[in-house]
């Protein structure tokens, strides 16, 4: 290029060059975000493929043999410890952690659309438990139970540990849902004589589903897959993160692998579920934005 | 922020949030409290704690080299695994808000790399045994390509092994806050800038990384915290041979030692504060979360 070039000249050239081909940094910035995919999926992948070998089966590859081996051995054998148990109440703590997260966030998000009396508090408040130590404050959880002589177990000191953490989640993701809520909406139906109860409900509600069920996802999967806060708050009985942590320091044998398969099939089924429903809603607004739609 | 809404009472705002406080209070307030009283206290060796005043969880804990160490140790991964999630994460950020041009795929391939955050983090640990393990897949396919002779004992239940294990698992914390920021970029702030002849690295430099301070800012926060506060990254790929912060006092609490851990948990919220603070310093995150 010529230090003659007009200004005007150079953005054509520029804007021509944009439209015929992609900058080297494409290239570069693709690779490595392939490497980046390769990466966070190739692991997990190597282990589910693990986990189906069978009765010979080890912990690196090659695959000896294909069986399902491992998994029945999962669910049938004690000295892995109690592992349908710890599903089954991981899931129930998992399902009460996300109904309470999914109504909590929307109040406190609706809240915090305006300014009131101590916001900044409640605020510093959220995100010092946010990044609080999990352990510390699992610590002082199961301390303070014991010192109310309170047993701690799994549907109290570690809900309410867990939800220390999955709630200031779960608001900023409301914060993100709400900012893109148009106010007019809402201003409109309270023009139109309708109630609060009837804003909210048929209002707004309606409206955010989408980001409220990907607040219930929040909620979910973190509730499942939580350890640090859970680990001195769950009492005598393990949910399923503290069963695997008992199992990575002494199970050497495929059957981790199996059971870190059967919690990942969980987790997807879960994060799919939302996702589809997500998609399905948007769709359907698609829909009903066209004409002859209903809205 | 407007607020006209008719008939919004004063108190509605703190009865909104109400149910946030009474979670916050009793499970973050209270454990915190609890911990601060309890570091001052002495233990009475069965897990049990004497009623007393002493320091002296705090002098043994400050005159020991061994804290010293730990928090060196602890500092230097997470200084680490900041620094490679962060570049990664902004470089991920950047391909998806600036390179992808059709937005739906933008979409998805943001949500491919947010699945991994939603399943769990000591499955997605142990998953980089059989990759990195002695006889692992690396190691035979180094061997069998002939680059190496014998495998490469440093790849797994090393410090390599665990800063791998944390940006395998934080680097989703730096990705989502950046690529919200650079989502809210105008683009015609880049033309703008390209057109009045800016290099393609100064429209990166002055650009587009100011605009996204708060996002890095947020990334940062939430990784540095995370590392921190951890320990079993540490504990399962470092093999035994590495300790933490979090780590050592999880043992004092294995031997009931409930005063020296909660001196260590005091010490270790306090720097973690001073850090997130200092971070805070150079962003509003208020304003920027919650605009």
């Amino acid at each position: 290029m010529t230090v003659l070039a007009t200004p005007v000249a150079l953005a054509r050239a520029r804007a021509a060059a944009r439209r015929e081909g992609r900058p080297w940094t494409f290239y570069a910035l693709a690779g490595l975000f392939i490497f980046y995919v390769v990466a966070l999926y190739g692991p997990m992948i190597c282990i589910y493929v693990l986990s189906f070998q069978d009765v010979r089966g080890g912990l690196v590859f090659p695959m000896k043999g294909m069986s399902l081996h491992w998994f029945v051995d999962l669910f049938t054998q004690v000295r892995t410890g109690d592992v349908k148990g710890s599903f089954d109440r991981s899931i129930k703590l998992a399902v009460l952690v996300t109904a309470i997260t999914v109504v909590v966030s929307f109040m406190a998000g609706l809240a915090f659309r305006r300014r009131f009396p101590g916001d900044t508090a409640v605020f510093y408040l959220m995100i010092g438990s946010l990044v609080a130590p999990g352990l510390v404050l699992g610590i002082g959880t199961g301390l303070l139970f014991n010192a109310l002589g309170i047993e701690t177990s799994w549907y109290t000191s570690a809900l309410g540990a867990q939800l220390s953490w999955i709630l200031p989640f779960g608001v900023l993701v409301m914060f993100a849902v709400m900012s893109r809520f148009n106010r007019v909406w809402e201003e409109a139906a309270w023009d139109l004589g309708a109630s609060r109860w009837q804003t909210i409900w048929l209002v707004i509600v309606p409206i955010i589903a989408p980001g409220l069920i990907a607040v219930g996802l929040f909620g979910f999967t973190l509730s499942y897959d939580e350890f640090a806060r859970t680990l001195q708050t769950a009492g005598s009985l393990n949910t399923l993160p503290l069963e695997i942590w008992s199992m990575t320091l002494n199970v050497t044998s495929p059957s981790l692998y199996a059971l870190g398969t059967v919690t990942t099939i969980i987790s997807f089924a879960i994060i799919g579920a939302s996702l589809a429903t997500i998609a399905l809603i948007q769709r359907r607004r698609a829909e009903g934005g066209r004409p002859g739609g209903h809205a | 922020m407007t607020s006209s809404s008719p008939s919004r009472g004063k108190w509605s705002g703190w009865l909104l949030v109400s149910p946030l406080v009474l979670v916050l209070v009793p499970f973050f307030v209270l454990p915190i409290v609890i911990v601060l009283v309890a570091s001052f206290l002495e233990s009475d060796g069965f897990g049990g704690l004497i009623r007393t005043f002493t320091l002296a969880n705090y002098g043994g804990l400050l005159s020991s080299k061994l804290t010293l160490a730990l928090y060196l140790e602890t500092v230097k991964f997470a200084a680490l695994t900041w620094f490679f999630s962060l570049i990664i994460g902004f470089f991920v950020a950047y391909f998806l808000a600036f390179h992808v041009r059709n937005q739906l795929l933008a979409i998805g391939l943001f949500l491919l790399c947010t699945v991994p955050f939603w399943t769990s983090n000591i499955i997605r640990m142990i998953s980089w045994i059989p990759l990195l393990g002695k006889e692992g897949l690396i190691n035979t396919a180094l061997i069998k390509t002939g680059l190496i002779g014998q495998p490469l004992e440093f790849l797994l239940f090393s410090g390599f092994a665990v800063v791998v294990a944390y940006v395998h698992q934080l680097t989703i914390f730096m990705i989502v806050p950046i690529f919200n920021s650079m989502a809210r970029i105008d683009r015609r702030l880049l033309e703008a800038a390209v057109d009045a002849g800016t290099s393609r690295f100064d429209v990166l430099r002055l650009v587009v990384v100011p605009l996204t301070k708060s996002g890095i800012a947020l990334g940062s926060i939430f990784v540095i915290s995370i590392v921190m506060g951890d320990f079993f990254v540490v504990k399962v790929m470092s093999g035994g041979g590495t300790a933490s912060v979090v780590g050592a006092f999880y043992e004092d609490i294995g031997v009931l030692q409930y005063p020296a851990a909660a001196a260590s948990a005091v010490l270790l919220t306090l720097v973690l504060s001073a850090l997130v603070l200092l971070i805070l310093r150079s962003v509003d995150i208020r304003r920027e979360i919650a605009q």
